[in-house]
């Protein structure tokens, strides 16, 4: 079974895109730990730090529409991967970025807006927090004494991607 | 029923379905620089794979840090060129033979109709622009490529864009896609591929027809793609003269990815230029775009010219035909950055060079430059940029700085007004 889960960063708006979550100066980093300190440095949000708490807890990020446009560059999730973060939930990715989540063998997982605005709910919950198990398709999220599930699609490829570990481990077995 | 160009190509490269709705394809080039690919190559290193599935279809180019600024960067630079060397990839292109790979890779003809190409670099779209499903994919997907010559994709739907009209004066291929992308918005074709068709297009330029698709992912599109025709088979004809009898027998055999006149399209938008304006983005994402009678007048610090958008000598001409005998307006300075070295030349060989610096421009090597910040030309905080390049984002050309997308015409006439300024008023 292929869970993720654990404290979740709240991100409120559509359109993050890749340059807010790893800017292109860090580009030059050929480690992907030494990504980690520069996590979201450009996104600017209404109560957002960069250097937070609740990013450096976060297991899970919750975001809006067409998360991770712009740039393919994979530092992107990587500096979530080193930062502890191993699943995005969103309303709608970019082709790419989620591509690259399931590609490193992590969770870009699309939920209706209507589950969305029920989990951003949550918010303000300093006990905040979501259980992600790919195998069932099931997302079930805690906060503020309340508990709530969710079902999710995932395509069949996605899943096995998750489920090998990433793609160059699934590919170098069938190709 | 018939099919669309992209829906073509994926026929004829597909190697098999792993599961329903996912297409592994067949690469015939998988194009490299020095950014994305080091670390699949170092991941390759230690994994004990270090291998390529074909050095001929493999393309690399250092091009986004060049000349080398630091340790970090000639570290990226070294990785590349030792791997090139050591696997024998001949299309490598060094300092000195380097230049945006979106610009370069295509003048040596590396591109062709038909073609399935990957790069780690989102703007790979570019390359649709002849007739090839051509599309930017992450460090993992090109580990693969390079290992194994195929790649995953989600059979994606076509968007039909029919742009009719005639070009207005001073309006270029760059204000109908900024247009188009302020009507679908940001993710108007996430996961589709966006086809373009009509009188506006066959009559453009290679050059214009890449500026098209270049933008295509700023709407989320998987490829552009243009449909191959005689202004292709004219552009790739240096390359292709030994493969064809003629051009009339490269037309027939190339003409059969053009998309079927019964394709099944997602979606139809017409788009009728008669009337379009100079058009510029005026927020932090590229679908937030004005017309010049709306934003003229919005004070500028530095005017940059070139990239993967932009940086061809088509552009080069048009912006040093509004420069000539200009200065640039005291307040801001001006960049420019040809992008390949065979437009470097030609530009100095037409004198362009010495308009741009006669008016006051600095000249740079052929680089990605100034476009995202990494080298030279970054805005500091609050600083303002009149650029022709793809991505407006927050902090994309320094923290703090602000960048307004546009023409090089709209750029020209900006650098001489120091202020975000009307091309029509110089031609």
């Amino acid at each position: 079974m292929k869970t993720f889960g654990g404290p979740v960063l709240f991100l409120d708006r559509s359109d993050i895109n890749t340059d807010e979550i790893i800017p292109a100066k860090y580009l030059t980093e050929i480690t992907k730990e030494d990504l980690k300190p520069y996590i979201l440095e450009d996104l600017k949000l209404p109560g957002f730090d960069p250097k937070g708490p609740k990013t450096l807890n976060a297991k899970v990020i919750l975001s809006r529409g067409n998360f991770g446009c712009g740039s393919s560059r994979e530092h992107a999730p990587w500096v979530f991967e080193v930062n502890g973060i191993t699943a995005v939930i969103a309303e709608s990715f970019a082709r790419i970025f989620r591509q690259n989540m399931f590609n490193c063998g992590m969770a870009a997982i699309e939920l209706p807006k209507a589950d969305l605005d029920i989990i951003f709910s949550h918010a303000d919950d300093e006990d905040a927090a979501m259980t992600i198990d790919i195998e069932a398709q099931t997302l079930n999220v805690t906060g503020g004494g309340k508990q709530k599930s969710f079902s999710f699609e995932i395509s069949p490829f996605d899943k096995a991607l998750v489920m090998a570990g990433g793609w160059v481990d699934y590919a170098d077995q069938k190709y | 029923m018939g099919k669309t160009t992209a829906e073509k190509i994926f026929d004829a490269h597909l190697v098999n379905e792993p599961f329903p709705g996912t297409k592994v394809l067949r690469l015939d080039a998988v194009l490299c620089h020095e950014i994305t690919t080091p670390i699949a190559i170092d991941d390759l290193i230690r994994r004990g794979k270090d291998r390529v599935f074909d050095p001929t279809k493999i393309k690399a180019v250092i091009d986004h840090v060049t000349p080398s600024k630091d340790t970090k960067t000639a570290t990226q630079a070294k990785i590349l060129r030792d791997w090139a060397r050591r696997h024998d990839i001949k299309d490598f292109f060094d300092v000195g033979a380097n230049g945006v790979c979106h610009a370069l890779f295509p003048e040596r003809g590396f591109i062709r109709p038909g073609y399935t190409v990957i790069m780690g670099d989102s703007h790979t779209c570019t390359h649709g622009a002849f007739g090839a499903f051509a599309a930017g994919i992450g460090t993992t997907d090109l580990e693969v490529g390079i290992l194994k010559g195929v790649c995953a994709f989600r059979q994606p739907k076509t968007i039909k864009f029919n742009v009719t009209g005639t070009l207005p004066k001073g309006v270029y291929a760059k204000d109908v896609i900024l247009h188009i992308i302020g009507k679908i918005g940001v993710n108007g074709a996430t996961d589709k591929v966006m086809e373009f068709h009509g009188s506006v297009v066959e009559a453009m330029t290679m050059e214009s027809r890449m500026t098209l698709c270049n933008m295509a992912i700023e709407a989320g599109g998987t490829s552009g793609i243009c449909q191959p025709d005689m202004t292709t088979v004219d552009y790739l004809w240096p390359f292709i003269s030994g493969e064809f009898a003629s051009k009339g027998a490269a037309l027939a055999e190339y003409s059969k990815w053009r998309a079927d006149a019964d394709a099944d399209y997602d979606q139809t938008i017409e788009i009728d230029v008669a009337n379009l304006q100079p058009t510029i983005t005026f927020g932090y994402k590229p679908d937030q775009v004005k017309t010049i009678s709306e934003i003229a007048g919005t004070p500028i610090d530095q005017i940059y010219i070139g990239s993967c958008t932009n940086g061809r000598l088509e552009d080069l001409r048009i912006a040093a035909q509004i420069l000539k005998g200009h200065k640039l307006a005291p307040n801001v300075r001006g960049i420019l950055s040809p992008a390949t070295p065979a437009v470097f030349k030609a530009a100095t060989k037409e004198g362009l060079i010495d308009i741009f610096m006669d008016a006051g421009f600095c000249v740079t090597n052929p680089t990605c430059g100034a476009c995202l910040g990494m080298s030279n030309g970054v805005l500091a905080d609050g600083e303002v940029c009149a650029s022709t390049t793809n991505r407006n984002f927050m902090g994309r050309m320094g923290k703090g700085g602000m960048v307004h997308l546009m023409s090089p015409a709209t750029a020209a006439a900006s650098a001489i007004e120091g202020k975000i300024a009307d091309p029509r008023n110089y031609l």
